[in-house]
């Protein structure tokens, strides 16, 4: 009786220290942002004053529907496109950068550096940086997701090809198989459902980001928000974000039927 | 020797035969018989059909290719290899990072109180059908909201700044944590709340003496790993959304000042704060498990 | 002439650990050899010594008159194709069938092209499934290997393994991972093999009884050295102590 006591009493201990340090955390943040949780939360009715009002499109609103859905779909398209060949240069990168590959140390953690880099750089970043060079073009928005797209999917991708075909790459290479027979018969085979499915989160993820990069770099679905939220032209901006949430939703729950079926 | 030839000499036997498959062409099939080899191909072919579908339909607007490209090279030399700061002084770029850091970890902080408890409402094996549904029908939508518009949304009734950022980074963080959250109570050991509930616990004391033990590991894990989304979701904003911390900074030097030089050094900085967030945050795992 | 000989064979980790050291035994063709010694001895080294998964420090191991350790990329996959191994966790492709799993035996003999796109003769496929139903397998040759049982997918990896028509097959605690059932299953496998086949096997072991029980001939081995090498008949009570490093009173045996 008396241990269980004690470990309730602990428990108390720990739930109170964790909560007191979130709440020291939480001031001091709050200190140093001039963040106001009184005003945080009275803008709590504004906002949703204003989805309410703005949720259902107007006239003019919905005239701009048809421009909507085209950017919509360039949008869609595009982070298609970026995931798809991110996710073929990161399964090449990804390839030398496993333990499967024996090539040398040294590779593998240039590799591994090379996709660090590229993953934990911002894309917004990459974003301000590409305007220079390529302007309001759909190439900005395209190479700012492919970087961190690229080095995000060749870490996950490093991790699945370890953690599913280090067993089979051995009995393959027992056979005499030599590198390319292993790995079109035993990586891709082991790895393929996990690499769809970073995919396809891939996918759903640049949509949301290339909607910021759009409002950075003036180019596709971001722009078109960003333009009317400027102007004012709050029911058509409303309908800008709908119509990302609808795509958003239509791809999350396509995906997870996917993922059912492939696993 | 042909195929055929070597078939006839070395013939399947008849009860075999009944088990080989066969294509069109006689050939023995040795794929195996499972929906998922299909889907998978058929997913593959889909996307790369929609990738060439893309890269057709793009407005490129006749853009000189070689050239942006070699000025892309050009400009990524000077921004990683030419660092250098000449508006800000360290210490601001240090305090910027720090006010970027504690925006993070307010909405992380903010998300994660909030995806506790609906977490409590939408996990299958604690809830009603009735609260789950509707309460991740709500979280999906919040989901599918990009971060950048929660924070313009509320830049409307708030003014642009820190209210603003975390008003916007808490609502996708929330969404983020309540769907994780739910899935870590939804896989525990079914026998421990039941064993709580034969003792006569209540609501509350299942919530704190089982359900929170149980999953705590996880939801450190999780909570964790936001943290390092947010900080950088944080930068995103100030650039994106003028939300202030070290994203603004990166914003003027980029878009107003067209300063490559401190573009780099503001980028290295987050890129090592970044890295510094990764391992600490490994380290705590590591630590809870 | 002996089909493998190993002369004077050490081998260190990290120019630390000393795995195997000054090893010298050969194999006859035809021969069934158990290798036993407790977790840790250097079995597993040993064995992937053979096949240069592991690369032997020193000395010199030959297979089939050919000094292994001196082969360049090339002659060791050539000679790769001559060795069969099965494993404990089975290693197969466990999203790929059970016909394309026994196929990848003759992965070390096909051209590149044919090997990456998976294309085989229909005699090679005519043959896999005789050896699918030697193997007990035919009703499972379609599905994948995730949904076979563990004694199942054992016998997939046999299957592999004499699909290459090897001289030698290198066993590596087949049926540590097994129930006494499908253990006995897979050991009766690998006999029959030998005696059939005559195909010489080699075989990592770690329940004595068992191995006593299958091979005439056994290699005791502790701390990285050989300390018996004899007829499992002579195998003492005393010296499986000795192989073991244990008193009398820790250790369940079961020679009779």
């Amino acid at each position: 009786m008396q241990k269980t006591m004690d470990v309730f009493q602990k428990r108390k201990l720990t739930y109170t220290a964790v909560f007191l340090a979130a709440l020291a955390i939480f001031a001091g943040s709050s200190l140093v942002t001039q963040f106001n949780a009184v005003q945080g939360l009275a803008s709590f009715p504004a906002a949703i004053g204003w989805i309410a009002e703005n949720l259902i499109p107007d006239q003019t609103a919905l005239e701009r529907l048809p421009k909507i859905l085209d950017k919509l779909l360039e949008t869609a398209l595009l982070s298609v496109a970026v995931t798809v060949v991110a996710a073929v240069f990161a399964f090449f990168f990804s390839l030398l950068g496993s333990n499967i590959t024996k090539i040398n140390g040294i590779v593998k953690r240039v590799v591994r550096i090379v996709a660090a880099f590229f993953r934990n750089v911002p894309d917004v970043v990459w974003a301000m940086l590409l305007m220079f060079s390529f302007g309001q073009n759909i190439l900005t928005g395209f190479f700012a997701l492919f970087f961190t797209t690229f080095g995000l999917l060749t870490r996950a991708f490093i991790e699945t090809i370890d953690e599913v075909s280090a067993s089979c790459v051995e009995a393959l290479e027992a056979t005499g198989a030599n590198f390319l027979k292993v790995v079109f018969q035993g990586v891709i085979p082991s790895s393929l459902s996990g690499i769809t499915t970073w995919v396809l989160y891939m996918i759903e993820t640049n949509i949301r980001s290339s909607t910021l990069i759009g409002i950075l770099t003036a180019t596709g679905i971001g722009y078109l928000f960003d333009l009317y939220y400027k102007r004012l032209d709050f029911p058509s901006a409303s309908l800008v974000v709908l119509s990302i949430v609808v795509l958003v939703l239509v791809i999350e729950t396509a995906s997870n039927k996917i993922r059912k079926v492939i696993l | 020797m042909t195929n055929d030839a070597a078939l006839r000499q070395n013939p399947v036997p008849l009860e075999l035969e009944q088990l080989i498959c066969r294509s069109r062409s006689g050939k023995i099939k040795i794929g195996a018989k499972n929906k998922s080899r299909h889907a998978v191909k058929a997913l593959v072919i889909v996307l790369l059909g929609l990738a060439a579908l893309a890269f057709a339909t793009f407005d490129y607007q006749n853009i000189d290719f070689a050239k942006a490209a070699a000025d892309t090279l050009h400009n990524i030399k000077t921004v990683f290899l030419e660092p250098q700061l000449s508006r800000d002084t360290i210490t601001g770029v240090l305090w910027q990072l720090l006010v970027t850091f504690c925006l993070g970890a307010l909405s992380t902080i903010l998300g994660a109180v909030l995806a506790f408890f609906c977490a409590l409402l939408c996990a299958r094996n604690i809830a009603g059908p009735v609260s789950v549904n509707v309460v991740k029908s709500i979280v999906a939508i919040v989901r599918a909201v990009p971060t950048v518009l929660w924070v313009l949304i509320f830049a409307v009734s708030a003014g642009l700044g820190s209210v603003a950022a975390v008003v916007g980074l808490t609502f996708h963080s929330f969404a983020y944590l309540t769907k994780a959250y739910a899935e870590s109570i939804e896989e525990m050991d079914p026998g421990i709340i039941e064993a709580l509930k034969a003792n006569g616990a209540g609501y509350w004391q299942i919530v704190f003496q089982a359900i929170v033990p149980a999953t705590i590991t996880y939801m450190v894990a999780w909570t964790f790993m936001r943290f390092e989304i947010n900080f950088t979701n944080a930068v995103a904003m100030g650039a994106a959304a003028g939300a202030g911390g070290i994203g603004f900074n990166l914003f003027m030097a980029g878009s107003f000042y067209f300063d490559l030089h401190e573009m780099g050094l503001l980028t290295y900085v987050v890129v090592i704060a970044v890295v510094i967030l990764e391992a600490v945050s490994t380290k705590i795992k590591a630590k809870v498990k | 002439m002996a089909l493998l000989s190993f002369q004077n064979v050490s081998k260190t980790y990290n120019n630390v650990t000393k795995a195997l050291q000054d090893v010298t035994f050969s194999l006859e063709e035809g021969e069934f050899v158990s290798i036993i010694g407790p977790s840790g001895a250097g079995k597993s080294t040993l064995l992937r010594c053979v096949n240069r998964l592991v690369d032997a420090s020193q000395g010199a191991i030959f297979f089939d008159g050919q000094d292994v350790t001196k082969a360049g990329k090339k002659e060791l996959r050539q000679f790769r194709t001559k060795t069969g191994m099965i494993f404990q966790h089975y290693n197969l492709v466990d999203r790929l069938s059970v016909i394309e799993n026994v196929l990848h035996g003759l992965l070390g003999q096909k051209s590149t092209f044919s090997g990456m796109a998976g294309h085989y003769t229909e005699a090679e496929k005519a043959e896999a499934f005789q050896i699918i139903q030697e193997m007990g397998l035919a009703e499972q040759a379609y599905k994948r290997c995730d949904e076979l049982s563990s004694g199942q997918k054992q016998r997939v990896g046999i299957a592999r393994a004499i699909m290459q028509k090897p001289k030698l097959i290198l066993c590596d605690e087949p049926i540590a991972s097994l129930d006494p059932k499908s253990s006995k299953v897979i050991m009766d496998h690998l006999k029959k093999i030998n005696q059939t086949k005559k195909i010489t096997c080699l075989v990592n072991l770690h329940q004595v009884d068992v191995a006593v029980k299958y091979s005439e001939r056994i290699i005791g081995v502790s701390g990285g050295r050989i300390v018996y090498d004899g007829p499992s008949s002579q195998l003492t009570t005393g010296m499986i102590h000795e192989i073991y490093q244990s008193g009398s009173q820790d250790l369940i045996t079961d020679v009779g």
